[in-house]
């Protein structure tokens, strides 16, 4: 009787939530929303028919009657009905309504299926056909069939996804990055399909069956060692690959790092600045404590080999010719990475990093390997520095060295007229200063 | 009280009337470690799911960069102004997420549970060495919970930083709103997380060195023991390290130190600090932070380790090697943390040793993976929801792993730090694994801990659902990060090359909104189970194991009478010759005389003598010696 009562209270309770969620389709409510909106927003709850609308629609009215009465109560769940114009849509609510009430079905009838699957189970109990080990067989199977699906899915990946992600690089050393990249993915992608192979394919085969019994084998140390050893040798291998390809880009011989063509590239929210040498060849002393609003960069105007410094908006080199980048930063850490030309280092406060390189391509060239006449080389803030971070970007141009230099000449300099005179100002006050001071 | 209980003789423990537990002593205030391990799984759950809410929103927002979601307005405020999500409080949910993830469901959740339950169980003790202290441990981590939650209620948001707090953004409030208040309550969460755990490792290796019972000595312990064990140590060892960066960036906030800050205009503003390196807190984070993805994944190893064992009814393949190969990532856990460094300015040559030593921990690593599958290999596979997650645990823990090979080489890490990439390998590696092995463990022992039984049915569902979500979640970041899309972007429309990925973006969101959903049919799973799953008998595994010989009802010193005794090693499945396929540990030989084997002596002259005069009488070959 009393399962008779619940099952009842079930069937209830099933029909309410689907008419609820009948009620409060998204076209369906809307249709009433806008016949509502003729009226008051009161009329909004009354002329819903449903319950289920009801409840929902009753935080709405909480909200719009606290905006109407312009009072900030705090008692709505919103902070933006402060103001009346930054009303929350009722609409809003029962669209959530409709999707808490589709999740409720969904889960209603995973319910159902379970019930139904284990009344199945207590029949076959009940005529004795129940195979304790049918469940087995069948999870042993989603096993295999995931095997397949894992499979396909990792080629699709490599396929699709890979050739969008993949552009050769750009770069001299990147070359030798891109190779070890790609020794790399043989290697792992065949250790990652043969280690599934089995680990899938094992539950299936070795499932419990009637009258099976496990292969008592606790350890086997000729086994043990080769899967030890091996490992070790491929990797072995990587590491002294991957090392001296490492040293080989970072650690540049001095005198190839001065004849270098220098840039120095300073990261601050949410923007790049960047600095040419000028015709010295030299980057100008930077002292963070001269920063003014008119000398952002602060630079250090004492050392002459800044006044000949250009400021320059985008970075801008020649092809095939080596660039040493001294990478800093004004105020947080931020990192300068260039994913065409595998070139990444972080911006640090306080500390100059470098990172030199030569690129390959000019931006002409990658436009028509891309076969995208607006593609450009980007270099992008790659250290989360905050609410800006994602869009904090510089273009890089690679061009023939005649054009670099043509592009140089017009650029401006960092020494600008007023900063010329705001720094000749502080001398005439200094040497007045120290006349003084020696008359004294 | 309860420090009382291990003097007490196992006799006098009988009548244990003289406890007289309010509800205040027994479920709140509890000092027994099955009750704390109750209480520190289920904070992890809840832990869990919140972070899992976070997880979802910041997807939301990176799959529909440009829609309005004005319910987002109502639950989220200011925060999400006309129904989209700002870019700082993007911030403030990856970082809160990750945060949450590793050290309050993966770290507390699994290792406190875990460690909790399984540590005196199965060593045979009758309490953790210090229970009070066990107690103060859970508290500790239920305060820094609550303080890490209070920070969503904060004027200028929570920590938003990333989960790795890298100073001078974390350090100073004008360069993001996050680092006001709402990182002082990141700090101060940390510390109180750090002394928890601290407390709980010092516990838990004083247990396993001085607690175990008759009989079992180390090599006789279960893989889960002797992970646990390491994971103490290693967490022993590490967290502190935490706890200095954290107070030394907490003076720099607010005392006005310069440890971490040098030559500073932020916001136009030229700030006073001078002589500080950010650099030294990465190393400090780092060594800390490093560690800590062992301190994660080293107790689900050892969880899936006896799972895969029990359910295949064989022994687990290697179970020395398996132990070298912990102790192995212990050791080296501790001198690789520079891999996470090699772009930030640290000398390139100590990058380039840092990179050898980094893809030397890949093989204790590997060898434990090929030790799973051998222990598959003609095994009778049983297919329990523990069974299952196990399964997908080492799948995880091997396609994550794999990815570990490109990161750990200095070379290709160029091009691939902080993009999509590391997203990628980290979630699979130790987020997927990790809670996978944390569910094998949940769904394992759940008849332990609550007397009952869990649905199977539900269980498969969120098995499946789950682990074809994790994938296709995870999967495709790969090749976002190959293609240069750096991780913690708000969204990818500001740039040309990542537009392509938006419509991978959706993929992943609803991947990622499926999966989380099928978290609903393992929360009502565990929550309604604990009244009204089926009564779970003693043993309901078949397995070796101690935990498995206490009672059903949970009682004060676990065992009614005397703690039973060990005999042999935990993985004497279907041992040739036994009539059933486990002989559970406090089984002596003796009673086995059909099945014992010339390695069971461990070289005793008697014994083996013995043996042999039973092998002549009943027609059995002779042992040698």
């Amino acid at each position: 009787m009393k399962f008779k009562i619940n099952n009842r209270f079930k069937a209830v309770l099933g029909c309410l939530l689907a008419v609820g969620l009948l009620f409060s389709t998204p076209s369906f409510a809307l249709q009433q929303d806008s016949l509502a909106q003729d009226s008051t927003v009161t009329a909004v709850v009354d002329s819903s028919a449903s319950a289920v609308v009801d409840s929902a629609a009753a935080p709405t009215t909480d909200a719009t009657t606290v905006a109407t009465g312009s009072t900030a109560t705090s008692a709505s769940s919103s902070s933006a009905t402060v103001e009346p114009v930054k009303q929350i849509d009722p609409q809003v609510y029962k669209d959530l309504t409709y999707y808490v009430l589709l999740f409720l079905i969904i889960c209603t009838i995973v319910a159902v299926i379970g019930k139904v699957l284990s009344v199945y189970e207590l029949t076959r109990k009940m005529n004795g056909r129940y195979n304790p080990f049918s469940n087995n067989k069948f999870q042993g199977s989603l096993f295999i069939i995931f095997l397949v699906a894992f499979l396909a899915f990792v080629y699709y990946g490599y396929a699709v996804w890979g050739s969008w992600a993949w552009r050769d690089a750009a770069t001299e050393h990147g070359k030798s990055v891109d190779t070890m990249f790609i020794i790399t993915t043989v290697i792992i992608t065949v250790v990652l399909v043969l280690v599934h192979i089995l680990l899938l394919s094992f539950p299936y085969i070795y499932r419990m069956r009637a009258n099976t019994k496990a292969f008592y084998y606790p350890h086997n140390d000729t086994i043990e060692k080769i899967w030890t050893i091996v490992p070790a040798v491929v990797l072995t291998v990587l590491v002294l690959f991957g090392f001296f390809t490492w040293r080989s880009i970072t650690n540049v011989p001095e005198d190839l790092q001065k004849s270098a063509i220098q840039v120095e590239v300073m990261g601050e929210q949410f923007q790049w600045q960047v600095r040419y040498p000028g015709n010295d060849g030299v980057i100008g002393k930077r002292n963070y404590k001269l920063t003014t609003p008119t000398n952002s960069y602060g630079i250090d105007f004492n050392d002459q080999s800044s006044w000949d410094d250009i400021q320059a908006s985008d970075i801008v080199i020649p092809v095939n010719k080596s660039v040493r980048f001294h990478i800093i930063s004004k105020d947080i850490i931020h990192s300068f990475y260039i994913p065409d030309f595998r070139v990444q280092m972080n911006a640090v406060p306080g500390m100059t990093n470098y990172f030199q390189f030569t690129p390959t391509v000019t931006t002409e060239e990658m436009r028509e390997r891309m076969n995208d006449p607006k593609y450009d080389f980007i270099m992008l803030c790659n250290k989360i520095c905050g609410s800006g971070h994602f869009n904090m970007q510089k273009k890089v141009v690679v061009v023939t060295e005649a054009e670099y230099k043509e592009w140089l000449s017009t650029q401006n300099k960092y020494f600008t007229e007023d900063l010329q005179k705001e720094f000749a100002g502080l001398e005439v006050q200094e040497s007045s200063q120290l006349a003084s001071a020696s008359l004294n | 009280m309860s420090s009382t209980v291990i003097s007490h003789g196992a006799a006098h423990h009988d009548a244990h009337n003289h406890h007289h537990e309010t509800f205040l002593t027994k479920y709140i205030f509890s000092q027994d470690h099955k009750m704390i391990a109750k209480q520190f799984l289920i904070t992890g759950i809840v832990m869990a799911v919140f972070a899992m809410v976070l997880s979802i929103l910041f997807r939301i927002q990176l799959a529909w960069p440009d829609k309005d979601f004005p319910i987002l307005e109502v639950f989220l405020g200011k925060w999400a102004e006309g129904g989209r999500m700002k870019p700082e409080f993007f911030l403030s949910l990856v970082t809160i997420h990750g945060t949450m993830m590793v050290f309050f469901v993966l770290t507390a959740g699994l290792s406190g549970t875990f460690s909790n339950l399984l540590i005196p169980y199965q060593l045979g003790a009758r309490d953790m060495a210090s229970p009070f202290m066990n107690m103060l441990s859970y508290w500790l981590f239920f305060t820094a919970c609550v303080i890490m939650v209070a920070s969503f209620f904060v004027e200028s948001g929570p920590a938003s930083a990333g989960w790795t707090i890298y100073p001078p953004l974390s350090a100073v409030p004008t360069s993001i709103a996050g680092s006001g208040l709402g990182m002082t309550l990141w700090l101060i969460s940390m510390t109180l997380f750090i002394a928890s755990q601290v407390m709980g490792g010092v516990n838990y290796i004083s247990t396993v060195l001085n607690m175990r019972t008759k009989g079992m000595d180390l090599w006789k312990m279960p893989l889960t023991i002797w992970a646990f064990f390491l994971t103490a140590i290693v967490g022993l060892l590490s967290f502190p390290v935490l706890v200095s960066a954290v107070v030394l960036l907490f003076f720099d906030r607010s005392v006005g130190t310069s440890f971490y800050l040098s030559d500073l205009v932020v916001q136009g503003q030229i700030l006073p600090n001078e002589g500080g390196s950010p650099i030294l807190f990465q190393h400090l984070f780092w060594f800390l932070g490093h560690p800590e993805v062992y301190i994660v994944v080293m107790p689900a190893l050892g969880l899936t380790s006896e799972v895969i064992s029990t359910n295949s009814r064989k022994p687990i393949f290697g179970y020395h090697a398996m132990v070298y190969s912990l102790v192995g990532i212990t050791v080296l856990s501790f001198i690789v943390w520079g891999h996470h460094m090699f772009v930030t300015g640290m000398n390139p040559f100590l990058g380039g040793v840092f990179m050898i030593t980094t893809l030397i921990i890949a093989v204790p690593s590997a060898v434990k993976a090929f030790n799973y599958i051998a222990t598959l290999w003609r095994g009778n596979i049983r297919f329990t929801p523990a069974m299952m997650f196990a399964i997908g645990m080492v799948s995880f823990f091997v396609s994550g792993g794999l990815t570990g090979l490109y990161l750990g080489n200095a070379a290709l890490d160029i091009n691939l730090h902080d993009t999509y990439f590391v997203v990628a390998h980290f979630h699979l590696v130790m987020g997927s694994a990790s809670i996978f092995g944390m569910l094998c463990g949940v769904y394992h022992w759940y008849p332990k801990m609550f007397g009952r039984m869990m649905d199977t049915k539900l269980g498969y569902l969120h098995f499946w659902l789950t682990f074809i979500g994790a994938y296709l979640v995870f999967f495709p970041m790969h090749f976002m990060g190959i293609d240069g899309v750096p991780r913690r972007y708000y969204s990818f429309t500001a740039f040309p090359f990542m537009e392509k990925w938006v419509s991978v973006n959706l993929l992943i969101t609803w991947a990622a909104i499926v999966a989380g959903l099928a978290q609903v049919a393992f929360l009502w799973n565990f929550f309604s189970s604990i009244w009204k799953g089926k009564k779970a008998p003693q043993n309901p595994w078949g397995s070796n194991t101690l935990e498995w010989t206490t009672p059903v009802e949970h009682i004060h010193g676990n065992w009614p009478g005397e703690i039973p005794t060990v005999y042999r090693w935990p993985y004497d499945y279907s041992k040739p010759g036994h009539d059933s396929d486990f002989i559970p540990q406090n089984v002596p030989h003796s009673e086995t005389m059909s099945s014992n084997m010339a390695h069971d002596f461990e070289g005793n002259e008697d014994a083996i003598r013995i043996q042999n005069e039973w092998n002549k009488a009943n027609n059995r070959e002779t042992i040698e010696e």
